[in-house]
């Protein structure tokens, strides 16, 4: 993993709520055994017509949201299944953050996995979020991860939440795997104390 | 006296394995399922890393998602399809992960089968790369969904990291009226507090009538706790639990029966727990539900009329009703009973067990399905098709005009083959009615299996209560 320090984007908006991980991945792309060419699938049937033609009215098929790595959206984003893939589509897309009032569970874990910031702003914030990109769409924001605080031009902070076990992953560029691997003996104590539950090899 | 704790903290309290400053708890799963489509990344990470898994006798792997509902005789005409569900088969072969594979005589649906051969048991946690997962709370375990990076997580470790959750109770006093049923309660309640209503948490259901359901009852209650946001629900086992349980394949026997049954006595809340949060229902006063939108928490009484977004005060609310009143073609205030549909869907890991196959058939026996109207009924498991073929329940399905088919997801992911048409409707058993997730452009009612096998008869959502 690349560590994630700071970086500047414009923003992209798909205002509405609830959006779950069936509109950002369509469940008929996840026959696929690798994590790779999601990025084209990323809200594919908003995105394309019934032909495979992009939608003109759709906000990704516009200039404007070309290289825009900031996605701005609605409460509860990523609600619905845990599919991983949704994660995956969007960075690969090139989204390295979201910014919403809220964030379903699921999506908000798989997201911090994969160096995809979940940025919870508030009510008032994301209502100013979403006025000043609508005044200048290619007004660039900055995300800073060191610093917990999205920039605005004129240089406004915005502290953000974020589980400060992830931040530091995120920083150091190191996944978690590894610090679990690290616990062995804390887990193998675990189990010498632990009383059988189940034996799935029978 | 120690401090009286909910059953969510006693399950949390017991498998925590440690907790370090500035991490999260590492907790220790005792069961991990495995489908084909959640877990290919996971095996390969492991193989990247040149990592065994730690624990396979807390694994166990089936294919449900992507399979054909076709007989088995036939081979699975999608490669891409076959390719996974070949996957699923040699990664369990190859990191000795036991599995029932997609010619297995007890394959099924994830949610379905784990219960079914015993693997579920009170007091566990469990996961799976599925968010519906939740269906395992039923048994009073700690049971959530999570993604595919977890599933190496567990694969590799046993453990994972996670903060606790908030406990949240939900309270069902009461009786349920004839023609109500458990997926009711649950779209009930989803109704009331919205799809992120339990954003963070986890819920316990109790109260009266969630002890009357029965344990196939119970699951369907619990596997859409995450359509309401939360990414747990569990029920506190008792003895229709311990009923279920008993001589399951991989059920505790003998004495070490006896010493789990202890253990598991001790799970129930605490009297004076404190919870985070609480809301309480009346399962009397409930009617046969159905969703008219594309969330779950779009839901209605089935005998009453699609929301008016011109009395909707908040903005965004407004503005989603709209959208989603387009999408599905339906007018504000107008009826949902009546209203003409394409295709009926009975199954999934919400609605796919013998309780579910013997409400609709019991709908459907010496009846007819409209000829206007495409019924799947999809029987959860292997051993749920065997269960229903030896009650005769397969013949009333054939005789009314409904198709009997093999196990798996099915139409509730569609992943499979079985879809909608762009714009057809749909009663459907399952647990979402997302834009597309029956397939591209189609239009889902979500309901319980009666509402379903009334709609099937009428060729229009319909109110099983006053079927001729």
């Amino acid at each position: 993993m690349n560590k994630f320090t700071q970086f500047a984007s414009h923003m992209v908006a798909i205002i509405a709520d609830n959006v779950d991980t069936d509109q950002i991945i369509p469940a008929r792309f996840l026959k696929t055994i690798s994590k790779e060419g999601l990025g084209d699938q990323l809200f594919y049937d908003w995105r394309y017509d019934a032909e495979g033609k992009p939608k003109a009215d759709f906000i990704l098929n516009h200039p404007l949201a070309k290289q825009a790595q900031i996605l701005l959206t609605g409460n509860n984003f990523g609600c619905g299944s845990s599919r991983e893939h949704a994660p995956w589509a969007l960075t690969q897309y090139g989204f390295r953050a979201v910014v919403a009032p809220s964030f379903a569970d699921i999506f908000k874990q798989n997201a911090l996995k994969n160096s995809l910031l979940p940025i919870e702003v508030s009510r008032p914030t994301h209502e100013l979020l979403l006025q000043m990109h609508l005044e200048n769409p290619m007004l660039r924001v900055r995300i800073d991860l060191e610093k917990q605080r999205l920039i605005l031009p004129t240089g406004q902070g915005i502290k953000f939440p974020i589980d400060e076990f992830a931040r530091r992953c995120l920083l150091d560029g190191v996944d978690d795997i590894g610090y679990v691997l690290g616990q062995e003996a804390a887990i193998a104590a675990y189990e010498a104390r632990r009383e059988l539950a189940v034996n799935t090899l029978g | 006296m120690s401090i009286p704790r909910t059953i969510i903290e006693k399950i949390w309290d017991a498998h925590v394995v440690s907790q370090q400053e500035g991490a999260p708890a590492l907790l220790y799963i005792d069961l991990q399922l495995v489908h084909e489509v959640t877990s290919p990344q996971a095996f390969d990470g492991l193989r990247a890393r040149g990592l065994k898994v730690r624990r396979p006798d807390l694994t166990f792997g089936t294919v449900d998602h992507s399979t054909p509902t076709t007989p088995r005789s036939l081979p699975i005409l999608d490669p891409v399809a076959a390719a996974q569900v070949a996957r699923l088969e040699s990664n369990c072969t190859e990191f000795g992960i036991p599995f029932f594979g997609f010619h297995s005589p007890d394959q099924g649906v994830v949610h379905v089968i784990g219960p079914e051969q015993g693997l579920t048991q009170p007091g566990m946690t469990v996961v799976c790369g599925d968010s519906h997962t939740a269906t395992h709370g039923a048994f009073g375990a700690l049971a959530f969904g999570i993604g595919t990076s977890e599933v190496e997580m567990v694969l590799a470790t046993q453990c994972l990291l996670q903060r606790p959750s908030r406990s949240f109770k939900v309270e069902v006093s009461g009786a349920l009226k004839p023609g109500v049923s458990a997926k009711d309660i649950i779209l009930a309640l989803i109704a009331r507090i919205g799809v992120s209503g339990g954003t963070g948490s986890v819920f316990e259901f109790r109260g009266a009538a969630i002890g009357a359901l029965s344990m196939e009852e119970r699951m369907t209650v619990c596997n859409m706790a995450i359509e309401g946001g939360a990414r747990a629900g569990l029920v506190a086992p008792d003895d229709t639990t311990y009923q279920y349980l008993a001589g399951r394949p991989f059920a505790p026997k003998g004495a070490e029966w006896d010493r789990a049954l202890a253990r598991w006595n001790a799970l129930p809340t605490g009297d004076g727990a404190v919870y985070d949060r609480e809301v309480s229902m009346d399962a009397g006063e409930l009617e046969p539900m159905i969703t008219f939108g594309t969330n779950p928490g779009m839901g209605i009484p089935v005998s009453g009329v699609v929301p008016d977004p011109a009395g909707v005060a908040d903005a965004a609310e407004r503005g989603a009703l709209v959208k989603a009143l387009s999408y599905m073609g339906l007018a504000p205030g107008q009826p949902l009973a009546g209203q003409p549909i394409d295709v009926v869907f009975i199954g999934s890991c919400t609605n796919g067990r013998m309780a579910d196959m013997r409400a609709a058939a019991g709908v459907l026996q010496g009846r007819k399905v409209s000829p206007k109207v495409r019924v799947l009924v999809v029987p959860g498991s292997q051993q749920v098709k065997r269960q229903a073929e030896a009650e005769g329940l397969d013949r009333i399905f054939r005789e009314a005009g409904a198709e009997w088919r093999e196990p798996g997801c099915s139409m509730c992911i569609a992943m499979n083959g079985d879809q909608l048409a762009p714009g057809q409707y749909s009663v459907s058993t399952s647990n979402r009615n997302f834009e597309g997730r029956q397939g591209k452009g189609g239009r889902t009612f979500l309901a319980s299996p009666l509402t379903a096998a009334a709609s099937a008869v009428m060729g229009a959502v319909a109110d099983v209560r006053t079927l001729a």
